[in-house]
């Protein structure tokens, strides 16, 4: 294998709007090169997640090696750097296409070019990468190849005449894409001789081996016993293993060279030394600098996870370690609620991200969770020149200490054909968002460009854009920096008991509309008790909205005949079923998902 | 087990008999019973009765029977010969107190003067006739198979065979029922001076035509509305109200009556008494132990007699727990001495809080030593008594 030339390698990714195809093709890829057979072929090999399977998205990054033999009767390497494919997973995307030399764009051929389209190539072409196109589901019947080719052509000026007009389903000239990836992606450069330079994009923890860390060799060899240092953490090991990646398994390989993409192994122990984007070098005999682009990765959004079953606390600890193994940019910290006791205080890259850890704790370590409303990171200025980072809306400091406060704000562009582009200007202007402009994609579509404080965007706002455009509109974003803003901090009283982990922040102007939906949303979702419970809303210790629980009058089972003493205490057991997934806060209960309440108020 | 409880007296129980037979369901109706005019298949169902009475007497042997309550069903539906029958098996087999309390359900439309002379002779010495509601609209639109003129000259047979000690069945909360409807009914019933009344409130049950009429919401402009809970409250304290400056004194969730006719029988199944169910589907509790009779008609009549479904040994969490939800439908309350003298430690160790907060919240109070449910407390009974069930791992080593 050491003898494989780089020009016979081609590392590349493939990169899509989403639904449009991308896992079906790279499953396609990987079948047709003879890697796998058919009959082993799980549908979507890639994405081997269960959580990625049944969501349709790519989380982690995946890689696979293939062998290609290509019409001009040689061998190629493939290495297809599967990247995730959501906006949260911006970065990752970055640095997993900075390991590829080339991309393929799939472009739906009844869609044609969507938001994450653009987003896609101009990352890609801003990693240099040469890209060419694929127009994907032309068995569809609404399938308009032509139409879509022009599309490409003029909106991102790329040749797509030529491009290859496939049906991944049915592996319909998928043949074409292949030699395509021959013949249009470059091969890998680099000297073997070099010193040592190699990306790392991603990794995996295994409890057997560590950390593997996946890497795309820039310059220079790396093999077992190489002395490395990572660049930017300063953390030493010595390999213990190299390889390259089967399908769905490690392949142990003698060395990697300039050009190769593959894994290392190193007797880490902690995922946190290996982060995405640093540059792997040989402590021996170093590299000049680290590869460009390297980030450190801040969440964007906080929320409070709580375990429901108070006692559960260690074990919340033990699986969020878990999960960080796998996950450096997972972050999280001790915290504790009047309301809800001992928690952590968890960060994410965006409200998916959230909603996979949720689900990740609930379903593969059996935990009841209460998770409180998610909140962006504010940046409060203090009136004596500290600036505060405030990721939790209770540790907000009173109103008098702060001089002002600024919010993080994306920029963000939203592709709609044009019949809905006033209700998608309309929703823009409902979430505070600035216009900077449009432009005519063709004479039936438009690309709106808008800043958008991030925290009127991470609840529900892909949602309103998908309803308000028939599903038309898609979307991307990426964060801009902070901006000045007038923001006061909503506080709930329930049975005039302040609920720390109700409150949350919200611009100045929108606080009365949002505590009165708040009140409106929470006395639908806690239940009637045995006495009156008023629901509040109050800004600065002053009430801006009440709603009111009315209490029980009747509840009784008078009949009880013959006796059947089981079957009462079946229908009392049911009703105090529904009182599990209670949070008792005083003296009122308040079910858990009340805590997330504030997701949902602009709910119809 | 705690010590104490050694008492030297014979072991009492009560005896309840199940009759499955009715003219027809009535609209509201989820006991188990059904329509049966067949007289080979009542007496099929009584000879497989006699069998399982046989068997458990022996079983039951070194108890005395308290009280019988014959129950349905319509028990007087069927030829009072076969009641007769019955009553003789029984004490053929159990050792029947010369003062025992023993209660036959009848709905008017089904009793003569024969029926009821042949109950006499049985020994029966009380009945407890369904009359629901004494207007006429209300009965229909239950379902009912009778009319209040026919109830009229029930209750005036019962007297004259001799019955000195009847409950009339009430049901409030009734759909299109008005504190004006329901006054009349208390009225009606009131003045014909029944030693006991039992007056529930409806309960929407699933599986019943009203379910499907009024269950779940499911308004239909076609019917009548069922009351909104405020009048449901209001007909329900009225109940309680007109019934007290009647001479009846409320002492059970739904039951009512005049000194010294409290019925015995229901009292037991609150007092922690042991009772044994005969017939299709019947509840038991005996020996510490619940079960129940097979459920379905077929088993019943051709597995072997006294077969048993559903026994459940109570654990001393199911004691305790039961102790409080089930002692609590007595308006008296539980006693908390007895709970300490049963399982050896104060309630409050059990239930850490819960007690405090009803009293707190005006759903208890504590008087002279018993915890009881307050009016309110037992208008939302089933909300307080959910509060008194442990969870499986709350099991907390109350004792030392």
């Amino acid at each position: 294998m050491a003898d494989i030339s780089q020009d016979r390698i081609r590392n590349f990714c493939i990169i899509a709007h989403i639904d449009h195809g991308k896992s079906t093709l790279a499953d396609r890829i990987i079948e047709m090169t003879g890697l796998l057979t058919s009959r082993e072929m799980q549908a979507q090999v890639l994405d081997n997640m269960d959580l990625e399977r049944e969501r349709g998205i790519t989380i982690k990054a995946q890689t696979v090696r293939t062998v290609y033999r290509a019409k001009d009767g040689q061998e190629y390497i493939f290495n297809l750097i599967d990247t995730p494919g959501h906006v949260d997973f911006n970065y990752e995307v970055s640095r997993s296409l900075a390991a590829c030399d080339g991309a393929v764009l799939v472009v739906d051929a009844a869609q044609g070019v969507e938001a994450q389209t653009l987003a896609n190539v101009y990352l890609a072409l801003d990693h240099d990468l040469d890209v060419f196109p694929v127009i994907n589901k032309i068995d569809l019947p609404s399938a308009d190849p032509d139409r879509v080719a022009d599309e490409i052509e003029d909106v991102i000026g790329i040749e797509a005449h030529d491009a290859p007009r496939i049906s991944a389903k049915t592996g319909l000239n998928v043949e074409d894409v292949l030699e395509a990836i021959v013949t249009k992606l470059p091969a890998p450069k680099g000297d073997p001789n070099a010193p040592l330079a190699a990306l790392i994009f991603d990794s995996v923890y295994d409890s057997y081996r560590g950390v593997i860390v996946f890497c795309r060799i820039k310059e220079g060899t790396v093999r077992r016993g190489t002395p490395i240092r990572m660049m930017a953490t300063g953390a030493c090991y010595d390999v213990v293993e190299v390889g390259y990646f089967g399908a769905g398994q490690f392949i142990p390989c003698d060395e990697l060279s300039a050009g190769m993409v593959g894994y290392l192994t190193a007797s880490i122990k902690n995922v946190k030394d290996t982060r995405v984007g640093d540059t792997i070098t040989d402590r021996d005999d170093p590299c000049e600098k680290p590869l460009p682009g390297y980030k450190k990765v801040t969440p964007m959004v906080y929320c409070g996870m709580y375990p429901a079953d108070s006692a559960k606390y260690p074990e919340l600890r033990d699986a969020l370690e878990k999960l960080q193994l796998n996950d450096a940019s997972l972050f999280f910290e001790p915290e504790t609620s009047v309301a809800l006791g001992f928690g952590f205080r968890c960060g994410f890259l965006g409200l998916l991200h959230l909603e996979i850890i949720e689900e990740r704790l609930e379903r593969e370590y059996n935990l009841d969770l209460v998770t409180t409303a998610p909140s962006v990171v504010y940046r409060i200025h203090k009136t004596n020149g500290d600036v505060i980072d405030l990721t939790n809306p209770t540790n907000m400091p009173d109103p008098s200490e702060i001089d002002y406060m600024e919010e993080p704000v994306v920029s963000a562009e939203i592709m709609v054909t044009t019949e809905y582009v006033g209700a998608i200007m309309k929703l823009c202007q409902e979430r505070r968002g600035t216009y900077l402009g449009m432009e005519y994609i063709e004479s039936t579509r438009a690309l709106l460009k808008y800043e958008l404080p991030l925290n009127e965007i991470i609840y529900d706002f892909f949602d309103a854009l998908k309803s308000r455009s028939r599903g038309y509109a898609s979307f991307d974003y990426e964060l801009k920096g902070y901006e000045r803003s007038e923001l006061v901090k909503l506080d709930i009283l329930i049975n005039r008991e302040e609920v720390d982990a109700l409150s949350f922040i919200v611009f100045a102007d929108s606080a009365y509309e949002r505590g009165r939906k708040m009140c409106e949303k929470l006395k639908g979702e806690i239940p009637r008790h045995l006495f009156e419970i008023p629901i509040q809303a109050a800004v600065g210790g002053k009430i801006i909205a009440r709603e009111t629980v009315k209490a029980v009058r009747k509840d009784v089972l008078a009949k009880c005949y013959g006796g059947d003493i089981t079957r009462k205490k079946k229908l009392l057991e049911k009703q105090k079923e529904g009182k599990k997934r209670m949070r008792q806060i005083g003296n009122v209960e308040i079910p858990q998902k009340a805590f997330m309440s504030v997701l949902k108020l602009d709910e119809e | 087990m705690t010590g104490g409880n050694k008492t030297v007296q014979p072991k009492r129980m009560e005896l309840y008999v199940h009759i499955p037979f009715c003219v027809k369901k009535c609209e509201y109706c989820d006991f188990l019973s059904f329509p049966c005019a067949e007289d080979d298949t009542q007496r099929r169902y009584v000879e497989k009765l006699i069998q399982e009475i046989v068997k458990m007497g022996y079983r039951y042997r070194k108890y005395t029977v308290s009280t019988i309550f014959v129950g349905g069903g319509t028990p007087s539906l069927i030829d009072s010969g076969l009641i007769v029958e019955i009553f003789d098996a029984l004490r053929e087999n159990f050792h029947i107190e010369p003062e025992a309390e023993i209660t036959l359900e009848a709905n008017p439309g089904t009793l003569t003067e024969q029926k009821l002379a042949d109950y006499r002779r049985a020994g029966i010495n009380r009945l407890s006739i369904g009359l629901q509601s004494t207007d006429e609209s209300e009965l229909k639109l239950l379902g009912r198979i009778h009319t209040y003129a026919e109830f009229l000259e029930s209750y005036r047979m019962a007297r004259a065979a001799g019955f000195e000690n009847i409950n009339v069945d009430l049901i409030s909360g009734l759909p299109g029922q008005t504190e004006e409807s329901w006054l009349k009914t208390l009225r009606a019933v009131t003045e014909l001076e029944p030693e006991h009344i039992s007056a529930y409130s409806l309960i929407i049950e699933e599986g019943t035509p009203f379910y499907e009429k009024y269950g779940d919401e499911a308004v239909n402009p076609a019917y009548p509305p069922i009351p909104d809970e405020d009048t449901d409250r209001r007909i329900y304290h009225l109940t309680k109200d007109v019934l007290k400056s009647c001479g009846y004194e409320r002492y059970e969730i739904s039951n009512y009556a005049r000194p010294g006719y409290e019925c015995r029988h229901n009292i037991g199944y609150w007092t922690n008494m042991p009772y044994l169910g005969l017939g299709l589907g019947a509840s038991s509790y005996m020996e510490g132990r619940r079960f129940t009779d097979l459920e379905s008609f077929e088993e019943y009549m051709s597995a072997p007699a006294g077969r048993h479904r559903n026994v459940r040994k109570l654990t001393e969490k199911d004691m305790w727990e039961e102790f409080f939800y089930v002692g609590l439908r007595m308006i008296r309350g539980v006693s908390l001495t007895e709970f300490e003298k049963r399982f050896g430690f104060f309630p409050a160790r059990a239930f850490p809080g819960v007690m405090e907060r009803f009293i707190r919240d005006g759903a208890a109070e504590l008087v002279h030593g018993y915890f009881r449910l307050t009016d309110y407390g037992l208008d939302v009974s089933n909300y307080v008594l959910a509060h008194f069930l442990l969870e499986k791992e709350e099991f907390p080593s109350c004792r030392n």
